[in-house]
């Protein structure tokens, strides 16, 4: 019986760890659905960047309130996390303050203060957070696709780090042994008195659930992030490292049109020569993207990223205007497909079935799509490096490209260009006629 | 107004420094084409020796990729490759930020491979290396801001150029609440120019327009001809085309040089 918590503890902690790697595995496994895409060069670069804009926050702090109280709540769970690994060892090896005994008190007396200024701190800081959200309601939090799980989602979260934090200074407020030794205790000394009178017994009672509570909570969480926009405090790492390094202004060239475009243009090419003996009959690929499969693994990966904080869509000339499209909730749309294909594939031995549905139309309309300026705000503005713009240019060109289904003006335009060289019904031979008009 | 063309130049066996790339607006837009004028002063007053394509010149194809017509756009910029690259083209300057984009960035991988300059980029290497001077007594003291184009801007990370020569006319330069990487579009990229835009409740011009007369100004400069389209109808939709002009850079240096 000795040992029951011990063998509680270990199974709780399995299980949580256990259930975390198998979403894990998920998501990996839903990431790659998408195309293939190199980004193994520039790799000091990319390091540089996942530096820079992911540990260092350096979008984070463009907007200087939310981004500094961000950098509170960032450096104190990552910091706070050191805590876990104490709780940990105690919990499988029924110690206590096992890193006491290891550091002596003033090392750890001083390491579990600076935890509790931090607990404190975050606590503060996602306190403002919530008022920001509810009370202030920012705007950015309050758009239409801000509605349902997302904004709850939003709350949650910060309810569960309130709750973690004040457990962790419940927990060393009412442990009589710390308290008495009066190191670290720099903030839970003054929550300690809310128990004077307390019994030993119960102040012991009210600290190990604090303590399991709060373990549990943590494992709760972990398991958590993969549901919720609070999978970017993982994501942020891999996607600021594999964003695209090009000119913003750059877009793709497509490959496939390029071989078609030079096999119909090269006049040595006979359009209706027999294909050789023994050459493949290669499917000719779909162009642009109308499904997430079609679109490449980064931006399922910035799907899964995106935090959901809408400052791309509060600078995005479109939304700012009242259309449609959000670039936000173009990544809210992709990641909702994406999970909806993940789950056909699970439910149906590892392959996808046909549902009849698909990311464009059944999620992205193409009003949205069509009201895009491509001016690249939302993906200056993005804190992770997410680029909404190219999910939605790939969407245009299957629209264009496969189904012919560019707006009426769009397509005079380009019948234009094909005719005559402009985009309006000018001749070409007027081209040069403005020398002489003055 | 003299604008000779590479034919031209060919045949009299020369070969210019740099192809003046005019663009559809530039060639056909009446209020473009004034730009494609002041620039041309600009170039003659500097002693460039420039050539245009003339009616051998054709759409960059940047709209229809915008638009998401792959196909159109490669066409396009591979027949443009072909002349360019047969008259030993090597350096381009353009007063419109989507050809400056599309050359600079998209045209390289299908061959055409060129030092491509925006107009104010062109201008300011001018001013720099002394062979252009900018009067600063005309405009002086107006108050002026200056909307950065997003595919100069944003997407090529070119915000100095145009404010350098926008100090040089000695001109009160104020900056818009939104500008350099966070200035708001004015509404006409990503094909928009072509089309009815979609329902919402107020046009982006109107907004950015907006913006800018926040900073009370005379003048509102530009560097793109679609943007100067776009904000052009913003002032005028705000009754305001009394007391503000918009005017491209290259408009702006002409006016100041009294050319
Ligand atoms: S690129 Fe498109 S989606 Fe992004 S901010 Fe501009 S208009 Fe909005
Ligand atoms: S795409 Fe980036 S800026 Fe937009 S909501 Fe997601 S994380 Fe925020």
């Amino acid at each position: 019986m000795q040992y029951l918590p011990n063998f509680l503890f270990a199974i709780l902690l399995i299980f949580g760890i256990g259930f975390f790697v198998k979403n894990i595995k998920k998501l990996y496994r839903n990431i790659n659905l998408g195309k293939d895409i190199d980004r193994s060069d520039k790799k000091s670069e990319r390091w540089r960047n996942m530096a820079y804009i992911a540990l260092g926050q350096s979008k984070m702090v463009k907007r200087p309130i939310s981004g500094f109280l961000h950098i509170i709540v960032y450096v104190g769970f990552i910091i706070i996390n050191i805590e876990v690994l104490e709780i940990i060892i105690d919990g499988l090896f029924g110690t206590h303050r096992i890193f006491q005994g290891f550091l002596g008190d003033s090392m750890y007396g001083m390491l579990i203060g600076i935890f509790e200024v931090l607990a404190a701190l975050v606590f503060i800081a996602v306190t403002i957070f919530w008022i920001r959200r509810n009370v202030i309601k920012v705007k950015r939090f309050w758009n239409k696709e801000m509605k349902g799980w997302p904004k709850n989602d939003g709350n949650y979260i910060l309810y569960f780090e309130m709750v973690l934090m004040g457990l962790f200074l419940l927990m060393n407020s009412t442990d009589i042994h710390f308290q008495e030794a009066g190191i670290g205790n720099v903030i839970s000394q003054y929550i300690a008195p809310l128990f004077d009178g307390f019994s030993n017994g119960s102040l012991h009672l009210i600290e190990r659930t604090a303590w399991w509570i709060h373990i549990a909570g943590i494992l709760v969480f972990l398991n958590y992030l993969y549901y919720s926009k609070h999978l970017h405090i993982l994501l942020a790492f891999p996607n600021t490292y594999y964003a695209n390094l090009e000119a913003k202004g750059k877009f793709t060239n497509d490959k496939n049109v390029t071989k078609e475009v030079q096999l119909m243009m090269d006049p040595n090419v006979d359009p209706y020569a027999t294909p050789e003996e023994g050459a493949e009959e290669t499917v000719p690929e779909k162009f642009g993207a109308s499904d997430v499969t079609d679109l490449n693994w980064v931006q399922l990966l910035n799907a899964y990223t995106c935090t959901e904080c809408g400052r791309c869509t509060s600078s995005c000339p479109a939304s700012l205007t009242g259309k449609e499209l959000s670039p936000r909730n173009i990544m809210m749309k992709t990641r909702d497909r994406l999970e909806e294909v993940g789950k056909n594939i699970d439910s149906n031995g590892g392959e996808f079935k046909d549902d009849g549905k698909q990311l464009l139309n059944d999620f992205i309309t193409p009003e949205e799509l069509w009201a895009c300026t491509s001016c690249n705000a939302c993906v200056e503005e993005c804190p992770v490096s997410i680029d909404p713009l190219s999910i939605i240019m790939d969407m245009r060109r299957y629209l264009v490209m496969e189904e012919s289904a560019a707006p009426q003006e769009l397509n005079m335009m380009m019948t234009n260009i094909e005719n005559n060289g402009a985009p309006w019904q000018y001749n070409q031979q007027d081209r040069l006629n403005w020398k002489d008009e003055e | 107004m003299n604008v000779p063309t590479m034919a031209e130049m060919m045949a009299e066996g020369k070969k210019p420094e740099v192809l003046f790339w005019v663009g559809s607006a530039g060639s056909y837009d009446d209020r473009a084409k004034k730009i494609s004028r002041a620039f041309v002063k600009i170039l003659h007053q500097a002693n460039v020796s420039f050539a245009v394509l003339g009616t051998e010149e054709s759409s960059t194809g940047d709209e229809a990729k915008r638009a998401g017509n792959e196909f159109l756009f490669q066409m396009q910029a591979i027949t443009n490759i072909e002349i360019m690259n047969a008259y030993e083209v090597e350096t381009i300057v353009t007063c419109d930020p989507h050809s400056f984009n599309t050359f600079k960035n998209e045209y390289p991988e299908l061959g055409g491979n060129y030092k491509v300059y925006h107009h104010t980029q062109f201008i300011k290497s001018l001013v720099d290396q002394g062979r252009l001077s900018i009067k600063d007594e005309n405009l002086n003291g107006k108050r002026v801001t200056f909307h950065d184009p997003c595919y100069l801007g944003r997407a090529n990370n070119e915000y100095e150029s145009p404010r350098d020569l926008i100090r040089r006319l000695g001109v009160n330069l104020t900056e818009m609440k939104r500008h350099k990487s966070t200035a708001l579009c004015c509404g006409a990229g990503g094909a928009q120019m072509f089309k009815e835009p979609e329902k919402g409740n107020k046009d982006i011009n109107v907004l950015r327009t907006e913006d800018a007369l926040e900073t009370k100004p005379q003048i509102i400069a530009t560097g793109c001809p679609y943007c100067n389209t776009m904000m052009t109808d913003g002032v005028k939709a705000k009754n305001m085309e009394e007391s503000v002009e918009v005017m491209d850079i290259a408009e702006l240096i002409a006016n100041a040089n009294d050319l």
